[in-house]
């Protein structure tokens, strides 16, 4: 079980604090921040792991939406429980707000303890489902104004002004009535795929896999069952076939998943005969399933990069970016970095002709180079129109000769992006099936795609 | 329902939080203006009460201390809204336990809640009247408690379950004499509500471990929830639990041993679709379930590691980074177990670069174990790569990683030429830990020393700075001074900066090195020799000059002599000494799905004793001393073999004693610590010449006893028959195998009798006990308690033959009462052991 939970703001404030069991002295949020910001091991610095020890108190924390989420025990739990547990009561605070940041939080204190209260008794788990919590708990949620908060996730980027979206879907309390005392009757399937590809200095993929999960937010009434169609090629296992085998040709042939899990709720009753997972979903944001591929895909970009002595105290770097996928998609929040030399003093760079708004820095503290892509002047996100190709050259200016072998001083490439409405595994939702209650009964169905960068990187 | 007025007023804004000084104002201030509403009727007040409460709490949360509020929050808190019932509760239970006589106030109001009609408030009523702290209240608490547990409605049940606990930690007594463990036992097996059975059966492992170490009826109950029947019915249900309720499920299970291979089936058949699960912890408990099933079916054990890999596999690279973790330190630990199951998967544990650097410790631990003949040059590439890494600790955990591969593989030509090519990089951190990397290869692999050395003779001693590089530098030079043409140039300049070598462990090495350069090369090395011990013998560091003394004298006595001692023929070093020993690792495994495989520490060394564990056998195990720690030097058979000794010495001083063994200089560490590890050899043997007589065994006691001088000796026991039964004098068991056979076994005999008053004196010191049994060949595992009561664990074994008995003893003091329980492999010798331990037992003392 147990001893206490709380949450703390980036500047280490005790937002909400509940201590169940009177275990653990006072001080513990105190102790617990200036050990998380200041970690050292072995006189190393680095980053705090989400599980220490310090004089026999164990301190479990996740960090959501920029907040600590912290528990404290002093038995022997299981890690997963508590880590699970955490990011488990944060998923329900958000049901509850919308949106879940410092601020919401301030402003609901009364309702996060009244949801504690419930969740854990004496240190021990009694419920996180947001389903049975609404029948407990009492207070309404002061829902903050969305519009000016950037929310955080992947479905956060279905709010940048896609006419398509409702924008205020993912933000929307699962509890509070809307303005009017109206509920819109809605569901949101959102299949997030997060890459994670390797690619050798020669431009051979060496690792790659997609991580991915189908999220599902319910606004339905009444929790009506709901059928999901995915591809009916889809396969489980990969049986008979070697892991990594690049070979088989991408692009065609079924999608076959590694492996895969499912939330509780899910039914496989029919999911061996025809793909089809049959659910009542809960109140609030769960996965339905998460899934690993490592076969073969194609890759949304390719990246070249080209690092060139000029001179003793110069060089040249080239980097080239292709995207690779149809022109009606777009890839935003581009950022490209790569790490120089540590004896690089200044970096000029060079963009092609004609290309507008992309920005590119040379961040001297950690020498590296960043480059954010544009795709037209009005966006306010860098973004990438697929087919397109683009170049930067920097021109490299060092404080002492390098030694020969540059490459190794430099790179790796890395690239974040986000790509609505574009999948790599081609896996699909075919139809999302509604039981229904009556004729006129037809809520909204948003089934959402996007793609996102996990590890994407180029060496040099 | 209407919101609060002035939401702003609250610490909402990202200003820190309201101050100590300002905020004993406002204090003050709050109590005039909640003692306004006390008694007001008006319309709105319930709102402008929610205001105030809210406030109160927010101070709360942040630290201020508000409880001199605490009369105006309870007159405050007659009311029907349950929000600000709920507010009023939060505070009355932060603050009843330091004002235990304004708690007295709330007790009113809270009773009487607990006869509401709404099922919401009687339960949260009652959790708040549990959750009070006040020992002097807890007569309040049994009456609505009995009532709770019988209560129509699922949750107020619920909240009761949990109210029993609550009420058990703050009276014990109170709680047993209500016989609520009883009830809860009753619903566990009976209630509709999965979260009231779940809530029970987590209250009665707190509750019976608690008074197991008193109560042997408690140990019954507590070894019940673990029956057959009770699993069962557990399991049947499984599915309506939630899935935390089944975690906690999951762990009991793993702790059930099954009669026979069909139920091992059964339940892993049952469980199967667990792994599927999208909760990591569900999934965690079912695969400990699995391995702990299986572990003596080894064939099928390795087919739950094939089963299992890909759901972990899934969940690591699923969820929040966190979670993730989690998973990858047990998939670590059964990596670490099992590498050759793993061998194909390494891909899977390549870093990516925006990982933190905790999770990419484990990926290249787990990569260095995975590697094989097939594997090791994808791996080895990769790792070159992290190698000119721009995060430095990694950096070199890469290099670190390529070298252990090296040192493990048989074929290692491709990793010698990529360990040279580090030294080539010119980047201060990897020549430092690639030298030390080149060291230790041309330890195991001295047949790559012409290569290695014509790479390290271009490096500048100049540019090493570390200690453990430069000293792996030096211990070059010195090794292979005759194929490095300018190795005594070399070691001239280090020995004429002798004063600016801060490191005694360079320095140390500096004087060998200096030595073997000498044997070899002696025209061009006598003068930097004399210069090197004159600069060792006025050295301030103890061992620096005690090793140019040694060397200075050994010299002076014969050179010859000197080079044998100094720099004898070397074997090359065929395994280096592993950090962890089995049984630690044992351990840990045992711990599965717990803090100890994330802290890769078995739990006794960072748990407390009060908090280990709440139901295993282990706990017991560890709240009393564990054998090897507190009977010294008695347990002499246990702790004097050779791997054991090395764990005794700390990692750094275990390489040190290593290298420099090899080095074959005459720093040795001393192999044999104390005169404790000397004593229990000569006890050892002693032991040994007990079995010679084991009919008599009382001489042996006799020498024993004189041998550590103690006052006390037992008598030849000329009452007791000679047992006819043989003792293994040398027996051996870890704890955790005594624990593990503790569990399995049932009990073959339990009896209770009389220990003499001489014993009971002698009992003042329980280490004379052991050491009087040990010397009757039975030995203890674990021992502890307190005046009057004492428990002890012990075993034995029939000699020449496997067969163990396993012997809880209890001594009660003040009843002069012992009680034993004997669990035995041969229960139809059990009855001859019980005797033989009897007879040791009443001699004990006897003069």
């Amino acid at each position: 079980m147990i001893s206490q939970f709380f949450v703390l703001s980036q500047r280490g404030d005790n937002i909400v604090f509940r201590d169940y069991r009177g275990e653990v002295p006072k001080g513990s949020a105190e102790i617990f921040f200036r050990k998380v910001k200041f970690w050292k091991e072995d006189g190393e610095e680095g980053d705090a792991p989400p599980i220490f020890n310090v004089d026999g108190v164990n301190y479990f924390h996740v960090k959501v939406a920029g907040l600590l989420f912290v528990a404290t025990t002093r038995v022997n739990l299981s890690p997963s429980l508590v880590l699970e547990l955490l990011q488990r009561i944060a998923r329900v605070i958000k049901d509850y707000l919308g949106i879940l940041n410092e601020d919401s939080l301030r402003k609901n204190f009364v309702l996060v303890y009244e949801l504690l209260d419930e969740v854990i008794d004496f240190g021990y788990v009694q419920t996180t489902s947001t389903e049975v919590l609404k029948s407990y708990v009492f207070n309404e949620p002061i829902v903050i104004d969305a519009a000016r908060m950037p929310s955080l996730g992947p479905a956060a980027i279905f709010m940048q002004g896609n006419k398509r979206m409702p924008g205020t879907a993912v933000t929307k309390s699962v509890v509070a009535n809307e303005p009017g005392g109206r509920k819109r009757e809605e569901i949101f399937v959102d299949i997030i795929e997060r890459l994670s590809v390797t690619f050798s200095s020669s431009g051979y993929i060496l690792t790659s896999e997609i991580d991915g999960t189908i999220q599902m937010k319910s606004y339905l009434t009444g929790n009506p069952e709901i059928r999901l169609a995915l591809n009916d090629d889809l396969s489980i296992g990969s049986s008979g076939r070697s892991l990594y085998d690049y070979s088989s040709s991408a692009g065609s042939g079924a999608v076959v998943l590694d492996d895969c899990n499912f939330h509780e709720s899910v039914h496989l009753d029919s999911f061996d005969i025809d793909r089809t997972l049959t659910l009542v979903p809960p109140d609030g944001e769960f996965p339905v399933m998460n899934y690993r591929i490592t076969q073969a895909f194609r890759p949304p970009f390719r990246i070249n990069t080209l690092i060139e002595e000029a001179g003793s105290l110069r060089a040249e770097v080239i980097i080239k970016v292709r995207a690779e996928f149809s022109s009606d998609i777009t890839a935003n929040t581009v950022v490209i970095q790569m790490p120089l030399p540590s004896y690089t003093t200044r970096v000029s760079f060079e963009l092609e002709p004609g290309s507008v708004g992309n920005t590119t820095d040379f961040k001297e503290a950690s020498r590296r180079l960043e480059w954010g892509l544009k795709k037209a002047n009005y966006s306010l996100f860098f973004s990438i129109v697929g087919g397109s190709e683009h170049t930067l050259r920097a021109k490299l200016t060092f404080s002492q000769e390098s030694h020969g072998n540059i490459t190794r001083e430099a790179g790796p490439v890395s690239m974040t992006f986000t790509i609505p409405m574009y999948n790599a595994s081609r896996l699909q939702v075919k139809y999302l099936q509604i039981a229904k209650k009556s004729k006129a009964y037809n809520p909204y169905r948003w089934v959402r795609y996007v793609t996102q960068a996990n590890s994407y990187v180029a060496r040099i | 329902m209407p919101r609060p007025s002035h939401p702003s007023r609250f610490p909402s804004s990202p200003s820190p939080s309201p101050s100590q000084p300002s905020g004993k104002g406002e204090v003050s201030d709050l109590k005039l203006q909640l003692r306004q509403l006390a008694g007001s009727r008006a319309p709105g007040t319930d709102d402008s009460k929610r205001d105030l409460f809210k406030k109160v709490i927010s101070y709360m949360t942040v630290g201020i201390d508000v409880s001199s509020l605490f009369s105006e929050m309870v007159m405050c808190s007659a009311t029907a809204d349950i929000v600000l019932k709920k507010m009023c509760y939060l505070y009355v239970g932060n603050y009843a336990k330091v004002n235990p006589d304004l708690a007295l106030l709330t007790i009113n109001f809270l009773q009487k809640d607990c006869k509401d009609d709404d099922p919401m408030i009687r339960g949260l009523a009652l959790r708040s009247l549990c959750s009070l702290r006040v020992a002097n209240l807890v007569e309040y608490l049994v009456g609505p408690l009995g009532l709770g547990l019988k209560d129509a409605n699922g949750y107020v049940r619920m909240v009761a379950v949990i109210g029993v606990l609550k009420l058990y930690h703050i009276s014990a007594s109170t709680c047993v004499d209500a016989d609520f463990p009883t009830m809860l036992k009753h619903l566990m097996l009976n209630d509709p509500d999965s979260q009231v059975v779940a809530n029970c059966l987590t209250a009665l492992q707190e509750i019976w471990s608690a008074e197991a170490t008193n109560s042997e009826e408690a140990s019954k109950e507590r070894e019940a929830l673990l029956s057959k029947p009770v699993i069962y019915y557990l399991l049947n249900r499984l599915k309506e639990f939630n899935e935390w309720a089944q975690c906690t499920m999951l762990d009991m299970v793993a702790k059930y041993v099954p009669s026979d291979s069909n139920e091992i089936f059964d339940i892993m058949n049952l469980l199967e679709d667990r792994l599927q699960h999208a909760n990591g912890a569900v999934v965690l408990g079912t695969v400990k379930v699995f391995l702990q099933l299986t572990l003596s079916m080894t064939d099928v054990h390795q087919q739950v590691y094939e089963r299992i890999k890909a759901p972990l596999l899934t969940l690591t690279s699923s969820g929040s980074p966190e979670q993730s973790y989690a998973v990858l330190s047990h998939l670590h630990l059964l990596v670490m177990r099992a590498p050759i199951l793993f061998a194909s998967d390494y891909k899977h544990f390549y870093c990516q670069y925006n990982e933190p650097s905790y999770v990419k410790k484990l990926k290249l631990e787990m990569l260095t174990a995975v590697a094989n003949a097939s594997n090791t040059y994808e791996i080895v590439t990769e790792l070159c790569e992290y190698a000119a890494n721009v995060d430095i600790p990694i950096a070199r955990e890469s290099i670190r990683a390529v070298g252990k591969i090296a040192l493990q593989q048989y074929d290692v030509n491709a990793i010698v030429d990529r360990l040279l090519q580090f030294l080539e990089m010119e980047k201060d951190y990897v020549t430092a830990e690639a030298l030390v990397l080149v060291k230790d290869l041309l330890r195991k692999y001295p047949q790559w020393s012409h290569d290695c050395i014509a790479v390290v003779g271009n490096i500048s001693s100049k540019n090493v700075q570390e200690p453990k590089a430069k000293a792996a530098l030096i211990w070059m030079l010195g090794e292979y001074a005759q194929d490095m043409t300018d190795a005594p140039y070399v070691l001239e300049s280090l020995v004429e900066n002798w004063d600016e070598e801060h490191s005694s462990e360079v320095r140390l090495h500096l004087l060998t090195a200096v030595m073997k350069c000498f044997f070899r090369r002696a025209p061009e090395m006598q003068k930097t020799l004399g210069a090197a011990l004159a600069a060792g013998l006025s050295d301030f560091h103890q061992d620096v000059h005690d090793r140019a003394l040694f060397y200075y004298r050994l010299l002076k006595y014969d050179v010859a002599t000197a080079e044998r001692v100094v720099n004898p023929p070397k074997q090359a070093v065929s395994v280096f000494a592993d950090t962890q020993s089995n049984e630690v690792k044992d351990r840990i495994f045992d711990e599965f799905n717990s803090l100890s495989v994330v802290y890769q520490k078995p739990s006794y060394m960072f748990i407390d004793k009060e908090h280990r564990g709440v139901f295993e056998f282990s706990e017991e195990l560890g709240n009393l001393s564990i054998g090897v720690e507190s009977a010294d030097n008695i347990v002499a058979a246990q702790i004097v073999g050779a791997t054991d000794n090395d764990l005794l010495l700390s990692t750094e001083e275990k390489e040190e004693s290593t290298v420099s063994s090899s080095n074959g200089s005459a720093y040795s560490a001393p192999l044999y610590g104390g005169s404790s590890l000397a004593s229990s050899l000569s006890q050892s043997e002693l032991a040994v010449s007990s079995s010679i007589t084991p009919a008599n065994p009382s001489p042996t006691g006799l020498s024993l006893d004189d041998l550590l001088g103690l006052v006390s000796s037992p008598a030849p026991a000329p009452s007791s028959s000679p047992p006819s039964l043989k003792l293994n004098p040398k027996a051996a068991m870890d704890p955790a195998t005594f624990q593990q056979k503790w569990r399995q076994l049932p009990i073959s005999l339990s009896q209770e009798f009389f220990v003499n008053p001489q014993g009971l004196v002698a009992l003042m010191t329980p280490q004379i006990l052991l050491r009087h049994m040990q010397g009757q060949s039975i030995h203890c595992a674990a021992s502890g308690g307190q005046a009057p009561n004492f428990k002890f664990f012990f075993f034995a074994q029939k000699a020449e033959e496997p067969s163990m008995y396993l012997v809880e003893c209890v001594i009660n003091s003040s009843s002069s009462k012992a009680q034993v329980k004997i669990k035995a492999d041969d229960k139809s010798t059990a009855e001859a052991f019980l005797a033989m331990f009897q007879s040791a037992l009443s001699t004990f003392g006897m003069p």
